[in-house]
This record gives structure tokens, C-alpha cells and sequence, in this order.
């Protein structure tokens, strides 16, 4: 299973605010389950989508030279589902960005309706302690994740 | 700000970073110990003090992590040096070091970080 969730950014300013789109779609194993006869996105999954939106976002306001993992959620608010065939999006904002990390507010929208609200606080990987542990490669961004970031920058020069 | 005023919103920031009930929050309640804290509230309660007050926290000021993470220079067989003393003293004089410089032992440094310190440190970074 690919572990994307997000489709393409829309958006793309650096270190400040970054928006993706998801598109919904029936073909996504998930909708069998949740819940069978209603298709509902699952809560968490959309945290995930929003988390990775905003941990681009935070891994390239360095540059990627940092290794950014989710630390917290706070505040997380959905008052409305999303269901198949909905296009959502997920909009970002920087917070604050420290040299141990940062944190994003996000906000999730279905079909233009705001349905989910978060914070989002991202720990940058001690880089002693992790070099010591995961070597210099950077195993955050890598992968999917790097193609996503191919078209984070496209996004942000169109 | 008065120091109450202070306190008030330190005890805010708490409960919210920490999941806490408002009476919970005492000024001798310790983070980890009473109030449940882990490693990564540590950042997330510097990121509320900073909003909350308009402040910047440098890495390292409020919770010394070169300590925390057992530097051989300041902590020995699980107790902080002279020299790690030295620094918690320099670096925290608004810490009450009393107890601890008794019995340094690293896993007691946690016990240092109560509601009170957390309001006397923001009391100092207000006052410069």
C-alpha cells in the first residue's frame, strides 16, 4: 500500500503555508471498510494527509537537512464527514519553527467546507543521536515522499 | 504583568499542553512526576509559552538538554558533576536547586521542573 496521502499541491510558499488537494474515490480499499454501505474517510487518515502536508512543508523551510517526525496533535476538531467522490484540502500554515522542531495549524475542506481543524507539532530527530542511530540518510523524506516534494516545488514556482 | 497574572497563564499553557485538569495545576507540581509530562510536552509547552507571551525560548534555556541527555562532561554514573551543577546553577538561577544539589542523582532532575519554576522563569524573561 502506498502511504500518500495526498494527491498534488496546490500551493506552496516556503516556510510559511502550503495547500494539497486529495481526491476521494471509491477505489480506495479503506471505503470497503469505513464503513461498509457508507463511505466515510477515516478520521485519521485525513490527520495523515494534513501531517503530510505540513511535514513537507517543515522539512523544506531547512532544506531537508533535518529529519522531521509527527510529535503531537492538539486541537483537532472535525464537525462534518468526507465521502467518496469529495475533493479535500488540506491548508497549512507555519506556526513557529524552533531548531527542535515546529508546529502548523491546519485546516481540512471538503468540497470548499471547512469539516476539520488541527495543530500539528513536528520534533526535528536530534541529529547526534539519530546520525548514531539511522546514519546520515535522511529516512523521512524519501521514497513517495520525494516525488511529492518534486511537485511541492512545482507547485510553488507555478 | 504581575507574578499571579503570570502564574494564571503558565497554569493555562499547562493544561492545555498537558491534558490537565485546572486542579492539578499546584506551583509545587512537578511536570513529569504529577503532571504526567513527556519528553516531547517539553518542546510542545515551549511553543505555548513563547505564544502566550510574546517570547522567544532559545533551545536548550528552559530545559537543559545537554544534561538531560547525559553529556559525560556533566553527568557521571547517572549523577550530575560538580560541573553540570555549576551550569544548572548559572544557567537556572531561577531554579530551586536546594533539594537536588544534595542528591544530584539525573533521574531527580525532572523533579526541579514544577509549575512554580516554569512562572519564575517567565517572571525573568519578562523583566529583561
Amino acid at each position: 500500500m502506498r502511504w500518500i496521502w495526498i494527491d498534488r499541491f496546490l500551493t506552496f510558499d516556503k516556510a510559511k503555508a502550503a495547500s494539497a488537494v486529495k481526491y476521494l474515490t471509491l477505489a480506495e480499499d479503506h471505503f470497503a471498510q469505513h464503513f461498509p454501505g457508507y463511505p466515510v474517510m477515516p478520521v485519521p487518515l485525513m490527520l495523515e494527509g494534513l501531517a503530510q502536508t505540513g511535514g513537507i512543508l517543515v522539512g523544506d523551510a531547512n532544506d531537508f537537512k533535518e529529519k522531521v517526525v509527527l510529535a503531537k496533535l492538539a486541537n483537532v476538531k472535525f464537525t462534518a464527514d468526507a465521502v467518496a467522490g469529495q475533493e479535500l484540502v488540506y491548508k497549512v500554515k507555519m506556526e513557529s519553527l524552533r531548531a527542535e522542531g515546529a508546529i502548523i495549524s491546519g485546516e481540512v475542506f471538503a468540497d470548499d467546507m471547512l469539516i476539520g481543524t488541527a495543530e500539528i507539532q513536528f520534533a526535528h530527530l536530534d541529529s547526534a543521536r539519530s546520525g548514531a542511530i539511522f546514519g546520515d540518510h535522511n529516512f523521512v523524506f524519501t521514497g513517495e515522499l520525494s516525488r511529492m516534494l518534486t511537485l511541492a516545488r512545482a507547485a510553488a514556482k507555478s | 504583568m504581575t507574578n499571579d497574572e503570570i502564574y494564571a497563564k503558565v497554569a493555562g499553557t499547562l493544561v492545555e499542553a498537558l491534558n490537565v485538569d485546572d486542579d492539578e495545576i499546584k506551583p509545587t507540581a512537578t511536570l513529569q512526576g504529577d503532571l504526567g509530562a513527556e519528553s516531547i510536552d517539553f518542546l510542545d509547552i515551549v511553543f505555548r509559552l513563547e505564544r502566550e507571551f510574546s517570547i522567544k525560548i532559545p533551545r536548550g534555556e528552559l530545559f537543559p538538554e545537554s544534561i538531560f541527555q547525559g553529556d559525560p562532561d556533566l553527568v557521571q554514573d547517572g549523577k550530575v558533576t560538580a560541573k553540570g551543577l555549576a551550569e544548572l546553577h548559572e544557567r537556572m538561577p531561577y531554579a530551586n536547586l536546594e533539594e537536588f544539589d544534595k542528591n544530584p542523582e539525573l533521574s531527580h532532575l525532572g523533579e526541579i521542573f514544577t509549575v512554580d519554576l516554569i512562572s519564575r522563569y517567565i517572571q525573568t524573561k519578562l523583566a529583561i
